[in-house]
């Protein structure tokens, strides 16, 4: 097996191995991290995978540098990744926006820790959701997948991947301590059957001149560097063509949209969520790790003749508006539940209150898994 | 009557009609001492990825050079340019940048890609202050000197960046002025061609910023008083380190061989694999 890309086969494995074996199967090439809890295992896998297939995995002396490896990787060519936890993501925020301003593909993997702070490494917390979407300066638009099992880890890992190429973007993968550090069955397909996108370039020898490698709705084609396209990239407010303007505010206004349209455009692409709604009057709305706890809770509702359903989120961003809408419309009731204080909540709330009663639920203590039991108490507690 | 170019102008990205440099600023200085030597070495600018920071020297090549230039966040031109070595082991990559943006807010990759030994080259434009944000004081600043941040005076102890570097582990290390532009071209020259984290700190003028400020004066002035102050690191060491308290050490530091990361990895590489050597 050694040496091969894709470990087709099927195994116990830990979220954070998968997650590690879902980039290199998705064609990763060049990871840079910093050791943290409770991401150390993905660093550890890619350490020793990468150089067989090809790629290196590089140590940095902490994680903006981290980052910045992997983003000037990213301009030489290579699908790259970096992961680590909530203080690690706090440090690379700025250059995350670096990434979405010059519009790098790339890969994030924050596995959530207690925080804030230095917190608790090993607890399981969702603490970080608008923190991927808010935590680096400016308006713009991200793309934040939420595992919930290790299959999962893998299987985004490779869809993270290919947004990254496809819409020239960092991605997000927001697990967190439960789903990276947890053994279960991991199904790595044949080859042929993992989908690899590739970011689109310029065609060889076209006028560097005439390149407009930047802001396009629809991506434009990225003027990697070593082919002559002679790109000038900077992040600071520049054009189509990379050219800097630091004194027109309509150039500015143009940047700012030009990014985050190239993701809300397609959005309906990108947007993935799992209904299982139908002619329910209450809806528990969750991701990630708690979602597992919520499937067990609406199944015995269920048993009980309790018209329950749920909707998971996969990607929490771009956030599904449309699809909470629309599931509003057909609830009564609808129960938000977080592993942490409400940070989807407002959102779901926003989009939802409309048409439905929105009810918010955290576990009894923070960084425990929710218990079931509890589930069907607040569902008792708020069904008509 | 023909039309009369420079012969350094093919290097200049041709949307790039002016300069944003102040009248009296080292920055130009540098940068044709840069393309001399990339010019006397036959080579092409596509042989090169320029990587640079924030703050006035990381304009020199962006947007001037016309070539893939990325311009970074401040402080991290040197992490960023390892990703791209990483990418490109083939090309050269070089990193412009200045004291603040190199030794301060980007002092921790300055020093682990120096000691990684990293094939890269860098130059770092020590003026003693923060030119772009109005003349506060730098790790470079020497002791004493008044500036926007320091009204009364700064009360720390400036770096000696090449020491710095020297000490981190970086295989070649020199050190020029402005008044010094030749043998900036031919240090570049080698540092270019040397397997290894290559550093060149060239002690520049910021007449603007620091010549008003601190009463050094005007940039004829400055790059008089870096002919008076440089001294050869050969004279140099018969001196005191006393003695050597107000003079400019100019000249090459070190050169020397040792492992280098690029080729490291490859041998790494190679062993996982598991193809022998």
């Amino acid at each position: 097996m050694k040496g091969k890309r894709v470990q087709t086969g099927k195994y116990f494995m830990m979220g954070n191995t998968a997650c590690a074996e879902g980039a290199i199967a998705a064609g990763c090439e060049l990871a840079a991290g910093y050791p943290i809890t409770p991401a150390t295992e993905i660093a550890n896998r890619l350490a020793e995978r990468l150089p067989q297939v090809g790629g290196v995995f590089l140590q940095m002396e902490d994680e903006i540098s981290s980052i910045a490896a992997i983003i000037g990787a990213s301009w030489t060519g290579k699908k790259v990744m970096t992961a680590t936890s909530g203080p690690g993501i706090s440090l690379m925020l700025e250059n995350i926006g670096f990434a979405v301003g010059v519009e790098t593909p790339c890969v994030i993997v924050n596995v959530q820790r207690g925080a804030p702070t230095t917190g608790m490494p090993t607890a399981g917390v969702a603490g970080d959701m608008v923190q991927a979407k808010r935590g680096s300066h400016g308006d713009y638009e991200i793309i934040a997948l939420c595992p919930s099992s290790p299959q999962e880890m893998f299987d985004h890992t490779v869809l993270a991947f290919n947004y990254a190429e496809k819409y020239r973007t960092p991605v997000f993968i927001l697990s967190d301590a439960f789903v990276g550090h947890m053994r279960e069955e991991v199904v790595i397909p044949d080859p042929d059957q993992i989908e690899a996108v590739y970011r689109k370039i310029p065609e060889p020898g076209t006028d560097p001149q005439k390149i407009k490698g930047f802001l396009d709705e629809d991506v434009a084609p990225m003027p990697i560097f070593g082919r002559g396209f002679k790109a000038h990239v900077t992040s600071s407010c520049h054009d189509e063509y990379g050219k800097r303007n630091l004194s027109d505010l309509s150039a500015l206004d143009h940047f700012v949209r030009m990014l985050s349209n190239k993701i809300l455009k397609h959005q309906h692409e990108i947007i993935q969520v799992e209904k299982n709604y139908q002619d329910a009057e209450v809806v528990l709305v969750s991701y990630g790790a708690v979602s597992r706890a919520v499937s067990m809770a609406a199944m015995r509702a269920k048993e009980e003749g309790l018209p329950v359903g749920t909707l998971r989120i996969i990607t929490a961003w771009p956030f599904p508006e449309e699809e909470i809408e629309s599931m509003a419309k057909k609830a009564k009731k609808v129960i938000v539940l977080e592993n942490n204080l409400g940070q989807l909540y407002p959102y779901i709330k926003a989009a939802a209150a409309h048409y439905a009663d929105v009810y918010f639920l955290p576990p009894r203590v923070l960084g425990e898994i929710h218990d079931p039991e509890n589930i069907l108490k607040k569902i008792r507690e708020v069904i008509p | 009557m023909s039309e009369l170019v420079h012969p350094l102008h093919r290097f200049i990205r041709p949307s790039v009609t002016s300069t944003t440099n102040c009248p009296g600023c080292g920055n130009g200085i540098v940068a044709q001492a840069i393309l001399r030597a990339i010019d006397e070495l036959s080579m092409d600018l596509d042989d090169f990825i320029f990587v640079s920071g924030i703050g006035c020297s990381a304009w020199i090549p962006s947007p001037f050079f016309n070539a893939d230039v990325l311009h970074t966040t401040h402080g991290r031109p040197i992490a960023f340019g390892l990703g791209i070595k990483m990418g490109l082991p083939e090309k050269k990559v070089m990193v412009i940048s200045g004291d603040g943006d190199l030794a301060a807010i980007g002092g921790n990759h300055l020093i682990h890609n120096a000691r990684r030994n990293v094939e890269m080259i860098v130059v770092c434009l020590n003026n003693s202050i923060y030119g772009m944000t109005g003349g506060q004081a730098a790790p470079t600043t020497p002791m004493g000197l008044k500036t926007t941040t320091t009204p009364y005076g700064t009360f720390e102890n400036p770096f000696d960046i090449a020491h710095l570097v020297m000490a981190a582990g970086a295989s070649f290390v020199s050190r020029w002025t402005t008044y010094h532009p030749r043998q900036i071209t031919t240090t570049l020259k080698k540092a270019i061609q040397k397997k290894g984290f290559s550093f060149l700190e060239v002690i520049t003028q910021c007449p603007v910023q620091f010549g008003k400020k601190t009463g050094s004066g005007s940039s004829v002035q400055m790059l008089r008083e870096y002919k008076e102050k440089a001294i050869s690191v050969k004279e140099a060491a018969k001196l005191s380190e006393e003695e050597l308290q107000e003079r400019i050490v100019v000249g090459e530091l070190v050169n020397k061989e040792k492992p280098e990361m690029v080729e490291e990895i490859m041998k790494m590489k190679a062993k996982a694999y598991g193809v022998k050597e």
